[in-house]
């Protein structure tokens, strides 16, 4: 596109022509081929034309001359008149010829070196157009047949009249002429017309050309998308890719800042601990290392969500979602039994029907923030706990359930925040584990909900349920 | 002029019955030429126009041009014809320039493609009625006049118009008997035409035959001839003269009317025979005469003739002009021509035997 619109861009490719200028180099050829074709249709009309109008002047002159012949003492005579070559004089600058023929082909009055005929003379009853020359230029010729049946004469009289071209050929100009400037300013009206659409349909591509061509690179805000459907398509696909990008951008940033700031404590609270082992006495150094083990795997529990809600954070921006079974995802975790180590002696109850529940949405993802809701419903949660998978109308629910009263009030309306710096200072991560469920949900456009029950507290996450067939993949850009 | 050459004249005066011969039908000749040294080229002029007043123009070129000999040769206007139509067929020598007031026959030569085109802004400034084809132009302006004997005619019988003159021939026969004379149309090509033309233009040309017939009016040749016997008192009146020629000498006692009916006016073809073999120089030779210098010369012999130097008052609807152009070719047609002399004949065929 930016290689397309070259000419207003900075891009490297400056050869190109623009697409207006191809445009109109289109409509310029086109017009121009239309304007050769109506050239050459004009002439060819004109010239009919003018054959025409002056082949009625060549009769009209030839019958005014035959009308005036009269048999005398037995011979034909002409009496010639004036209004016949009046007529013939219209063509100004043309020759005349004229020349009034007994039977025999003898010449009566007129020219004497009469140009032959195609047709034979005996057969001539209509009048006979041919085009011959008149001394060296090309010339038109008409006979026409007059036929006596006197006493004293009885036979045709052969009028023929013939004319020089040059008025014929300048009225086809003149015709032509005409024609051709009609075309011509109607061509170049055209051609205007043409130009001023073509430039205003191209105007939103130039606006976005020199938006692009304008702007920062590290500006990630959206582009305006207004103007005609294919551009707005377009911006709204090149939006969409920078929303991505910023995404991505601001979770690598929030993961870097996050790391730096959640792991600054507990590694500073390791090396304390590791120092005092090493001042200690014996006594007191075992106790010392137990606290350093301790914090060290907290630390290592840390460091795996952070990078599971890394690798979430990047999955549901780059993996496309599929369908997948919210009972299998339930049935791996489950089978997986990482809660064994994690709480062991907790039991935790499998709870699934037997109809499939689709959704669409990376099943790594999904399958890490269910870990994260497990984990803490193992942790701070109260036997026993219940892993389910259940319809409400056309929504999806995957949840975890413990006995327990949940979490304070207070912190669950802060819960899932991405930060949590008390949950961090103090090396658990249950906010962690909540905010990548948070962003789980998002992604796939589903909500986290939290709340009492009957059986105590329910942390579920709530995504829209597909039918079993459709696999529709709607968010594959 | 200023370096002072002496412009040579040379009249022959040959007459043509001395030869005896159709083949060689000038009339006068003379060479004009105004250099010193050997001229370096010669244009010749074949022309109807009687030398005495084509001479100042020939002049004047002669002049303005040095190295150029101008020759010149006076030809009566059916000898012309005939001549150029010969050199247009190849046979006998070609003029380089023809000048001739029987315009009917220039354009029947014109339409037998015996001319070459030229175009200048000069010819291109001509009416149309006064250039045909680029190889026709009219260069002067002379109109059709009755001339009288002052001496002879009573002021109170000077006919006007076409018309007085009909009601004086039949009112008054035995004064004018045999004394009114016009054109011979079948010896001039120039009074046929006029003829012709009056035979269009109105119906009085009827009249006007039969007036003559019964007036026994004189079929003659020649303008000069013609204006020489009013003045000498042998005509009283002669119809359809050309009016350029009765001006150009001082004759006091004849009166020029240029009928007010309508007055015909005559404009001379010229043309450059296909044949010529100095055609740029006769180019040159026709802008001379259409240029302002040319036109004032022409002016001056009465060539150009305006209407309104005449004491008549005239509306321009009554000047008729003889326009070059094809229709003119009529008057060349063998049946039309049979025709019209016969009728013609018919006319003066009575008083043949008096002549």
């Amino acid at each position: 596109m930016d290689r397309s619109l070259g000419s207003t861009g900075t891009g490297p490719a400056p050869t190109e022509r623009s697409l207006l200028s191809r445009v109109m180099g289109g409509v310029l050829s086109l017009l121009a081929m239309g304007g050769i074709l109506i050239t050459i249709a004009a002439f060819a009309y004109g010239r009919n034309a003018a054959r025409q109008s002056f082949d009625r002047i060549l009769l009209g002159a030839a019958n005014d001359i035959a009308e005036t012949i009269t048999i005398l003492d037995g011979q034909p005579i002409a009496d010639i008149p004036v209004s016949a070559f009046g007529l013939l004089a219209l063509a100004e600058d043309d020759r005349i010829f004229y020349a009034i023929q007994g039977p025999g082909g003898e010449v009566l009055t007129g020219y004497e070196s009469a140009p032959a005929t195609n047709a034979p003379r005996s057969t001539l009853s209509t009048p006979v157009f041919y085009d011959g020359q008149l001394q060296g230029e090309p010339a038109r010729f008409l006979t026409v047949t007059r036929r006596f049946s006197e006493r004293d004469f009885s036979g045709p009289v052969y009028v023929t009249v013939g004319q020089t071209l040059r008025a014929r050929n300048a009225m086809a100009l003149n015709l032509t002429k005409g024609a051709v400037a009609v075309t011509g300013i109607g061509g170049i009206a055209l051609l205007l017309g043409a130009f001023l659409v073509i430039r205003s349909a191209m105007r939103p591509l130039e606006i976005l050309t020199r938006n692009l061509s304008g702007r920062d690179p590290y500006d990630l805000t959206p582009m305006s998308a207004d103007g005609p459907a294919e551009i707005a398509i377009m911006t709204q696909a090149l939006n969409r890719f920078m929303q991505r990008l910023d995404r991505q951008v601001g979770a690598m940033k929030h993961l870097i800042s996050d790391t730096a700031h959640q792991l600054r404590t507990p590694v500073a609270a390791i090396r304390a601990q590791a120092e005092l082992a090493v001042e200690d006495d014996e006594t007191r150094r075992v106790q010392r290392l137990e606290r350093l083990i301790r914090r060290t795997r907290s630390l290592g529990t840390l460091l795996d969500q952070m990078l599971s809600r890394a690798m979430v954070m990047h999955r549901t921006d780059n993996a496309p979602p599929t369908a997948i079974d919210l009972r299998d995802v339930a049935l791996h975790i489950f089978e997986e039994s990482d809660h064994e180590i994690l709480a062991p002696g907790t039991e935790v109850q499998l709870a699934i029907g037997d109809r499939a529940v689709i959704v669409l949405a990376d099943e790594i993802s999904l399958a890490e923030a269910v870990k994260n809701m497990l984990t803490n419903a193992l942790r701070y949660g109260v036997p026993p706990v219940r892993l389910g998978v259940s319809c409400v109308e056309d929504e999806a629910l995957i949840w975890v359930e413990d006995g327990g009263e949940g979490p304070p009030a207070e912190v669950m309306t802060s819960i899932g925040q991405r930060f949590e710096r008390t949950a961090a200072s103090k090396g658990d991560s249950a906010g962690l584990g909540l905010s990548i469920v948070q962003a789980v949900a998002k992604a796939f456009d589903g909500t986290v909900e939290m709340g009492r029950t009957e059986a105590g507290f329910r942390i579920a996450l709530r995504l829209p349920r597909q039918s079993d067939q459709r696999q529709p993949d709607r968010r594959s850009s | 002029m200023s370096r002072g050459f002496r412009v040579l004249r040379q009249a022959m005066g040959v007459a043509a019955c001395l030869f005896g011969s159709a083949a060689l039908a000038q009339e006068t000749a003379a060479t004009f030429y105004a250099g010193e040294a050997a001229p370096h080229a010669a244009l010749l002029i074949r022309s109807t126009t009687d030398l005495a007043i084509f001479a100042p123009l020939l002049d004047a070129f002669a002049t303005a041009n040095p190295t150029i000999e101008l020759q010149y040769e006076q030809w009566g206007s059916n000898a012309l014809y005939a001549d150029s139509r010969k050199a247009c067929d190849g046979q006998g020598g070609s003029a380089d320039v023809v000048i001739s007031s029987g315009v009917h026959q220039m354009v029947d030569l014109v339409n037998r493609a015996c001319a070459s085109p030229y175009r200048s802004e000069l010819t291109a400034q001509l009416p149309r009625q006064r250039r045909w084809r680029d190889e026709l132009w009219g260069i002067s302006r002379e109109a059709a006049v009755i001339i009288y004997n002052k001496d002879l005619v009573p002021a109170g019988e000077v006919p006007r118009t076409r018309f007085a003159l009909l009601d004086l021939m039949r009112r008054s026969t035995d004064q004018y008997l045999g004394k009114i004379a016009t054109y011979d149309i079948e010896t001039s090509g120039l009074g046929f035409l006029f003829a012709f033309m009056d035979s269009q233009q109105a119906t009085t040309f009827g009249g006007l035959m039969e007036a003559f017939a019964r007036a026994g009016a004189v079929a003659t040749c020649c303008s000069a001839e013609i204006i020489a016997s009013v003045e000498q008192g042998e005509y009283k009146i002669a119809y359809n003269v050309l009016g350029s020629y009765v001006n150009s000498g001082v004759k006091q006692n004849i009166g020029v009317i240029f009928p007010e009916d309508y007055t015909m006016f005559l404009s001379r073809g010229l043309m450059i025979p296909k044949g010529s073999e100095n055609k740029v120089l006769a180019g040159a030779f026709l802008d001379f005469l259409l240029s302002a210098e040319g036109r004032g010369l022409l002016t001056s012999v009465d060539l150009i003739q305006e209407s309104d130097r005449d004491v008549n008052a005239q509306s321009d609807s009554s000047e008729r002009y003889i326009p070059i152009d094809p229709t003119l070719l009529v008057a060349m047609d063998r049946h039309r021509r049979a025709q019209f002399i016969a009728k013609w004949r018919d006319s003066f065929g009575a008083q043949g035997g008096s002549e």
